[in-house]
């Protein structure tokens, strides 16, 4: 069946900002969908309030909406462009949720918007609990055991029919969240009022748990001719009991018989059926009891998913892509495999490897959340690895990760019996190092199996890798001869992890090898175990003994990926690793990706010309450059993870591109750095640096309180913190100086109620151009990733920002700086601070070129490949003809018990941006974007530290005029009664209230209890501030939506 | 050291696969010890190795298969597909030292070992297949053992094997006399009693009864290296089957009164198999229902007046995208075979049902005006996909239809 010629125009919703269980998947699915489609000629309007996305660039879609994914935004956006269909596949459980609720409404029937790809009825079967259960029964598959309930009462009464332990989801909602598991009735009473709570529709299911049995996905591809493919089967190694997007998975599925996997195969396709997901991909979960084989289904997810990225990324065969054109009429046999370009899409990818894939944790920034992992999700990243075998591809996702886990070595401190047991039977986010520890000491296989429910095989496999390490212990390098060091390379031992065995150093253990020639060779992931032969250059490492890189001759640039997401590095990094590999094809260089996360744009097969799937470790990378021998590699677009690398490249005399590694040192390094300040006549907070716990208390005495505390060489102000007094100090620096791995620790005057800018800028080492002058709206001390924006500056004066122009020129010439560069400046009385000069891409270049029009990424790339601004015609400046504002969204509702009060670490997973005319039609479109629907009348909430509260007057004030009533906490109160602000005191149960501000560790009790009541909770006097401006502009009329060519044309 | 760094010492018993141009792979020994030559063939198929190892088709064949790991699951009985292992030989990338599955009972390398196939371990299956890819289908020696050391003998013995072109293989697999068949399905986690190929079933696995035996009309079935699965849905589908020896002639089987005609896969070359074809002609004219499967297809075409060749390194795996012309639809098929039936040569009462989406070749024929048709892949699937199990319903149907007129 050819393409479909009824339609002209199709909407495309992304999935706005990152949290987490929906991530920047959601951007590689999105800009295949929009790609494909627009190749086959459709009209692509594109709605994503998420600006770090390459799906949101100019040139993905022909018309880009930086705007809410709610229904009332959408249906603004639909009665615009008038498109003929809109794909909701693509863009996660928002994008699903958003269309449901644009049905409901009626606007698609009002508009006659057809939805393709997935209807109404498979979308609500799909995910509606009860409705599935009845469909998977009509088709005689089973599911465990499980009550719909809609109150505690009703889920205690169901523990009796499932018993205990009890698995609570709530329907609706994303990655599980608000879900648990519950070992008995005071739990469950917990997890079920958190999940009914959680469920857009105020229900939850009570599950008879099938904890310990093998988990499995199957990502499966339909048409309209109802022909039906399964792209990848997916195990995880972590049995049932822990998110599949938290466990350790394997592809293809290793531990079934093929009469297993045939029966799942069919009932895959028996799901997708009966759920009436007519075109694309869905992703279908089951368990298997281990001791009988019984399957059960668990779930279905009618569009792409997590999973369905991996499944690309584990076999080459893009689902996203193939899904789109599904969408729009064609069948499996009329499209093309493109990595083989001789056989059809309508077949099953062999692969001869094994793709491991790791999550990637950040409990550390969450202190007083819960570690235990369950089936809501919680992990913020993830990492891919391919090898030829298991132990290969899990020891390359080790390092792929960078905990700083070279191997399998042990994890923090060393746990006894009981301690141990607990590791091995709560699943933890290292759970994995807590098994090599076990079978280290010796415990039986069959008690790890069963503490943990791995599967015995795993088990060996792990126990195999430490034995062979256990053999290695004490052994002298000349004892690993070329068969022995290709022997262990062939079960993924990295170098490092060889040096610590034999207690080298890693360039050792490297030379040595090289001396023995045992290199690596790169294959292809061909979708087919090379029965057919591949021209698309997607590569992986391993120690085989035919090598299928084929370099060529041209001349050639490497780019270094940013490596798994966490708080702090995420898509934003990608977005400016993708724009090097646009911008350098543009201009004729070959392009050359190295990254391990299966979830981006930058790993998709097509983005750079050639794409190696590995992790980004010294070693790796220098094995890639070995055989590509690029001119020069880009290491400054990926975040922290390549700039750490540059070192080490460059002393193994690989030409850096940009901005020198001894520049990026200079940023870095305390001492050097203020050095350079001192000779520019640059100031900044006074400041110190310790080594040592008494030192720092020491020269805290001499700066005065309050100081903020920070590791140096950290990433997302890991272990900072702003201490009021001594014994505060005291108890920051212990983490801090953990968290430094001995370097030092610095301590910075803290400057109250300064104001924060972020400049971005881009310099060819002569000539420096502004990107552009941020402010932010909360004061410096919370961190800049978590704080919200604004582009250009909304209350800065025009004469400090030329002075912060100036400073910012002047850092850039004197560090030589080539591509890009960050400085975060505090204003302070009139006066302002250079806080760090980030000489690298800062999170907020997507943000910048969004808002100005301006792509600053590939400038950056062309500069460093050796054009200079001139002539890319980048001479000035470009002023934003509108307001935007860049809103952090942060992650406290998967960790409960972690206050979700703002500071100087960074804790947020993602952002969206809003445009408009004022910064309070910006700002409120942001909050809108950021899933925050501020109130236009009611009561506000307010309590503050006594200190702050002369701050609250002018805010009470317009909220007043605003017709709000104003309430404050006791202290609060007092402290305004004193300044002769009379204010009426929150009482009871937070009634009426709409809005709150909770700011300090004294608040803490009003901050959890409007953040569990769903009440939009500010926790800066400036947040709420700039809220009440968007209130008053909302309370003007509704905010119109905006194309991107609108906003920065 | 030796004894505590075993694992990445070279191995105690070495294996190899030499092959016909002289290419070497070294590895170590997974099955038995000794050497053994045969076709080099690679099969892509994900899961199913035991199927894979147990199938007669692959008689005279070293399989290579590209899977990382082979033998995670152990092997079982009621994946055998034959009689034991089948293959002449056995390489693999890895052979994990332990099994793991509520369904295993014994390590692959055990299994091999019992029955004295030769296998090799740790070798780079990848650069292998791309070698037979770009090469084609190579004669080969694989060696394990002491054997293993003798890397002239072995070039030397693989350039020495004749190939399977020209080959006759069925009868050397085949069943010595006619035998009832009754094992069905194994119903596992249906609800349903075990039955059919359980542990208890004895080696032949011919003697236990199924469930509804012969309700449906009465088959005899060809062996020219039958694989058990075959028998299975045969009997599943109500079917009384008699399996018979490759050499059985038109009137011995129609002697047993059969209500259709079953013709198998199996090993080699169809075209020197005569006197089956000449069998065939007959069985068709006498206007029974007849159902080929792979080598039974390509006897099924020569007997009816086409031609076959050999192909370049064939088709083995699980993933293979087949049109049904009559409806458009693709359907993934498993796939093992290195002989094809050249769809140029199809008389005209052939017809072509069934093409290959990977490389265009034909998949599948019937008679317009007869109950008479063929399938080059694996509907029987074990191992891959059961999409084409409607090919046994289909046949089913023509049975009783037939058995209806006749008025039996």
């Amino acid at each position: 069946m050819p393409k479909r010629t009824d339609l002209k125009s199709i909407l495309i919703l992304g999935a706005g900002p990152i949290v987490i269980g929906q991530a920047c998947e959601f951007d590689y699915s999105g800009v295949q969908a929009c790609k494909a489609l627009r190749a086959e000629g459709y009209r692509v309007v594109l709605v994503n309030s998420n600006p770090a996305t390459i799906m949101t660039d100019p040139e993905t879609a022909d018309a880009v909406y930086i705007e809410p994914v709610e229904w009332e935004t959408v249906t603004r956006i639909l009665e615009r462009e008038r498109p003929d269909a809109l794909l909701p596949t693509m863009g996660g459980q928002t994008a699903l949720n958003c269309a449901l609720d644009l049905f409901r409404h009626g606007v698609l029937q009002r508009l006659g918007v057809e939805l393709i790809g997935a209807k109404v009825e498979a979308i609500e079967k799909a995910e509606d609990r009860e409705l599935f259960s009845k469909a998977m029964r009509a088709i005689g598959l089973e599911m465990p055991e499980a009550v719909f309930c809609r109150s505690v009462a009703e889920a205690l009464q169901a523990a009796e029919t499932v018993g205990f332990p009890a698995v609570v989801r709530p329907s609706f909602t994303l990655g599980g969240t608000g879900g648990g598991i519950a070992a008995d009735a005071a739990e469950l009473a917990a997890i079920a009022g958190r999940g009914i709570e959680a469920s857009p529709i105020g229900q939850i299911l009570v599950e008879q748990s099938v904890l310990g049995w093998k988990e499995f996905e199957m990502e499966v591809v339909r048409d309209r001719a109802d022909n039906c493919v399964i792209v990848c089967a997916i195990e995880n190694v972590d049995p049932m009991g822990v998110h599949t997007g938290d466990s350790i998975t394997v592809a293809p599925a290793l531990t079934l018989t093929d009469k297993e996997y045939q029966r799942m195969r069919e009932a895959s396709f028996a799901v997708i059926r009966e759920i009436g997901v007519e075109t694309g991909g869905s992703n279908v979960q089951f368990a298997i009891d281990p001791r009988t084989g019984r399957m059960v289904v668990i779930e279905m997810n009618p569009r792409v998913s997590r999973s369905s990225a991996l499944a690309s990324k584990a076999t080459g065969f893009p689902i996203a892509k193939v899904a789109a054109r599904l969408a729009v009429g064609y069948t499996l046999d009329e499209l093309g495999n493109e990595i083989t370009r001789v056989t059809p899409a309508s077949f099953e990818p062999a692969i001869d490897y094994v793709v491991v894939k790791c999550p990637r944790f950040a409990f550390e920034k969450f202190k007083g959340a819960q570690t235990r992992l369950g089936t809501q999700m919680k992990s913020v990243g993830e990492v891919m690895a391919i090898g030829r075998t298991f132990q290969e591809a899990l020891q390359k996702a080790l390092r792929g990760l960078e905990i700083g886990a070279a191997g399998l070595e042990r994890r923090g401190p060393e746990l006894d019996g009981e301690g141990l047991t607990a590791a091995l039977a709560e699943p933890g986010p290292e759970r994995l190092f807590a098994v090599a520890e076990a079978l280290r000491l010796g415990w039986p296989k069959g008690q790890v199996e069963s503490l943990t429910g791995i599967d015995p095989w795993f088990v060996d496999q792990l126990a195999e890798l430490v034995e062979v390490e256990q053999a290695l212990a004490g052994r002298s390098l000349v004892e690993l001869d070329a068969g022995r060091m290709r022997a262990l390379k062939r079960m993924g031992f990295s170098d490092r992890r060889l040096a610590q065995l034999l207690q080298l150093k890693e360039a050792a253990v490297r030379e040595h090898r090289q001396q023995l020639g045992v290199r690596p060779v790169f294959l292809r992931v061909d979708t087919c175990a090379a029965e057919f032969a591949s021209e698309t250059p997607y590569l992986y490492s391993s120690y085989e003994e035919q090598c299928e890189a084929r370099p060529t001759s041209r001349e050639k640039v490497m780019i270094l990926g940013a490596g798994p997401n966490r708080i702090g590095q995420g898509i934003e990094f990608d977005y400016c690793c993708v724009h090097a590999a646009m911008a350098l094809r543009e201009a004729g260089i070959e392009t050359i990706m190295v990254n391990c996360n299966p979830e981006t744009v930058s790993t998709d097969y097509d983005t750079a010309d050639r794409l190696y799937f590995e992790p980004l470790t010294l070693e790796d990378v220098l094995e890639v450059i070995a055989v590509e021998q690029p001119r020069g590699v880009i290491v400054q677009l990926g975040g922290q993870t390549p700039l750490k690398l540059a070192r080490g490249l460059e002393a193994a005399g690989v030409p850096i591109l940009g901005t020198s590694p001894d520049a990026i040192d200079v940023a870095e390094d305390r001492a050097r750095f203020q050095a350079l300040l001192h000779t520019l006549g640059l100031k900044q907070p006074d400041n110190a640096t310790a080594t040592t716990m008494a030192e720092a208390l020491t020269k805290a005495e001499g700066l005065g309180f309050p100081l903020v505390v920070r590791p140096s060489y950290v990433l997302g102000g890991r272990a900072m913190a702003i201490a009021r007094s001594q014994a505060e100090l005291a108890g920051y620096l212990a983490e801090a100086f953990a968290a430094a791995e001995e370097q030092p620790v610095l301590i910075d005057r803290y400057l109250r109620d300064a104001i924060e800018v972020d400049v971005d800028a881009l310099s060819d080492g002569t000539d420096v151009v502004i990107g552009g002058v941020m402010e932010h709206i909360e004061q410096a001390g919370v961190h800049s990733g978590d704080s919200a924006c604004a582009l250009p500056p909304y209350s800065l004066a025009p004469t400090l920002q030329t002075e912060i122009r100036r400073q910012t020129v002047a850092l850039a010439r004197a560090l030589g700086v080539v591509g890009l560069m960050n400085v975060q400046f505090a204003v302070a009385g009139g006066e302002v601070f250079v806080l760090e000069v980030n000489p690298r891409a800062a999170r907020t270049v997507p943000f910048v070129a969004k808002a100005t029009g301006r792509p600053l990424a590939k400038l950056a790339a062309r500069v460093m490949a050796g054009a200079t601004l001139a002539e890319l015609g980048v001479t000035e400046e470009k002023l934003p003809t509108m307001a935007s504002v860049k809103e952090a969204v942060l992650p406290f509702r998967r960790f409960p018990g972690a206050d979700p009060m703002l500071g100087p670490e960074m804790k947020s997973t993602g952002e969206v941006m809003g445009s408009g005319e004022s910064f309070a039609e910006a700002y409120a479109k942001a909050q809108l974007g950021a899933g925050v629907r501020l109130p236009l009348a009611g009561k506000v909430a307010i309590e503050v530290a006594a200190e702050d509260a002369p701050g609250l007057v002018a805010v009470a004030d317009h909220l007043r005029l605003l017709g709000f009533e104003v309430l404050a906490g006791a202290g609060t109160a007092e402290a305004l009664a004193g300044l002769g602000y009379p204010i009426g005191r929150v009482e009871g149960e937070l009634d009426g209230v709409t809005l709150a501000l909770a700011s300090g560790t004294g608040a803490a009790e009003l901050r959890a209890a409007a953040t569990g009541r769903k009440i939009p909770c500010y926790t800066t006097i400036a947040g709420l501030a700039a809220g009440a401006r968007a209130i008053q502009r909302m309370r003007e009329g509704p905010l119109p939506p905006r194309s991107l060519l609108e906003v920065a044309g | 050291m030796a004894a505590a760094l075993s694992r990445i010492d070279p191995p105690s018993t070495p294996g190899l696969l030499a092959l016909a141009d002289g290419t070497l792979f070294r590895g170590r020994a997974l099955g038995a010890h000794g050497r053994t030559c045969g076709e080099v063939v690679f099969n892509t198929a994900m899961t199913g190795y035991q199927e894979v190892v147990s199938d007669p088709s692959y008689h005279q064949q070293i399989v290579t298969l590209t899977a990382a790991h082979v033998g995670v699951v152990g092997v079982n009985a009621d994946d055998e597909e034959g009689r034991g292992p089948q293959v002449a030989g056995l390489v693999v990338r890895d052979a994990p030292r332990m099994f793991a599955s509520w369904r295993g009972r014994e390590s692959l390398g055990a299994y091999l070992q019992r029955a004295g196939v030769v296998a090799v371990a740790d070798i780079d299956t990848r650069r292998l297949t791309h070698l037979l890819r770009e090469r084609g289908a190579m004669a080969g020696c694989v060696a394990a053992g002491e054997a293993a050391r003798d890397e002239a003998g072995c070039v030397a013995a693989a350039r020495a094997f004749p190939g399977l072109q020209g080959a006759a293989l069925a009868e050397a697999v085949s069943v010595p006399e006619p035998a009832g068949w009754t094992a069905g399905s194994v119903r596992w986690l249906e609800g349903h009693v075990r039955e059919g190929m359980s542990d208890a079933a004895g080696p032949e696995g011919h003697v236990r009864e199924g469930m509804s035996p012969g309700a449906a009309g009465h088959v005899v079935a060809f062996d020219f290296g039958i694989k058990r699965n075959i028998l299975r849905l045969l009997v599943d589908r109500g079917l009384r089957v008699t399996v018979v020896p490759a050499a059985t002639t038109a009137s011995q089987a129609l002697a047993l009164r059969p209500d259709g005609i079953f013709l198998s896969n199996g090993p080699g070359d169809p075209e020197p198999l005569q006197a089956q074809q000449a069998a065939i002609r007959e069985l068709v004219a006498a206007g029974l229902p007849v159902f080929g499967i792979c080598l039974g297809h390509q006897l099924l075409c020569l007997a009816l007046g086409a031609r076959t060749f050999k192909m370049k390194f064939g088709h083995h795996g699980a993933n293979h995208p087949v049109r049904e012309l009559a409806s458009g639809r693709v359907l993934i098929t498993s796939q093992n075979h290195g002989f094809a039936a050249d769809p140029a040569t199809l008389p005209a009462a052939l017809r072509a049902t069934h093409v290959s989406l990977f490389d265009g070749s034909l998949q599948g024929v019937e008679l317009a005006d007869r109950p008479v048709f063929s399938f080059q892949g694996h509907p029987e699937a074990s191992p891959g996909p059961r999409e084409l199990a409607g090919l046994f319903d289909r046949f089913a149907r023509e049975v009783s239809a037939g058995r209806t007129t006749k008025g039996v």
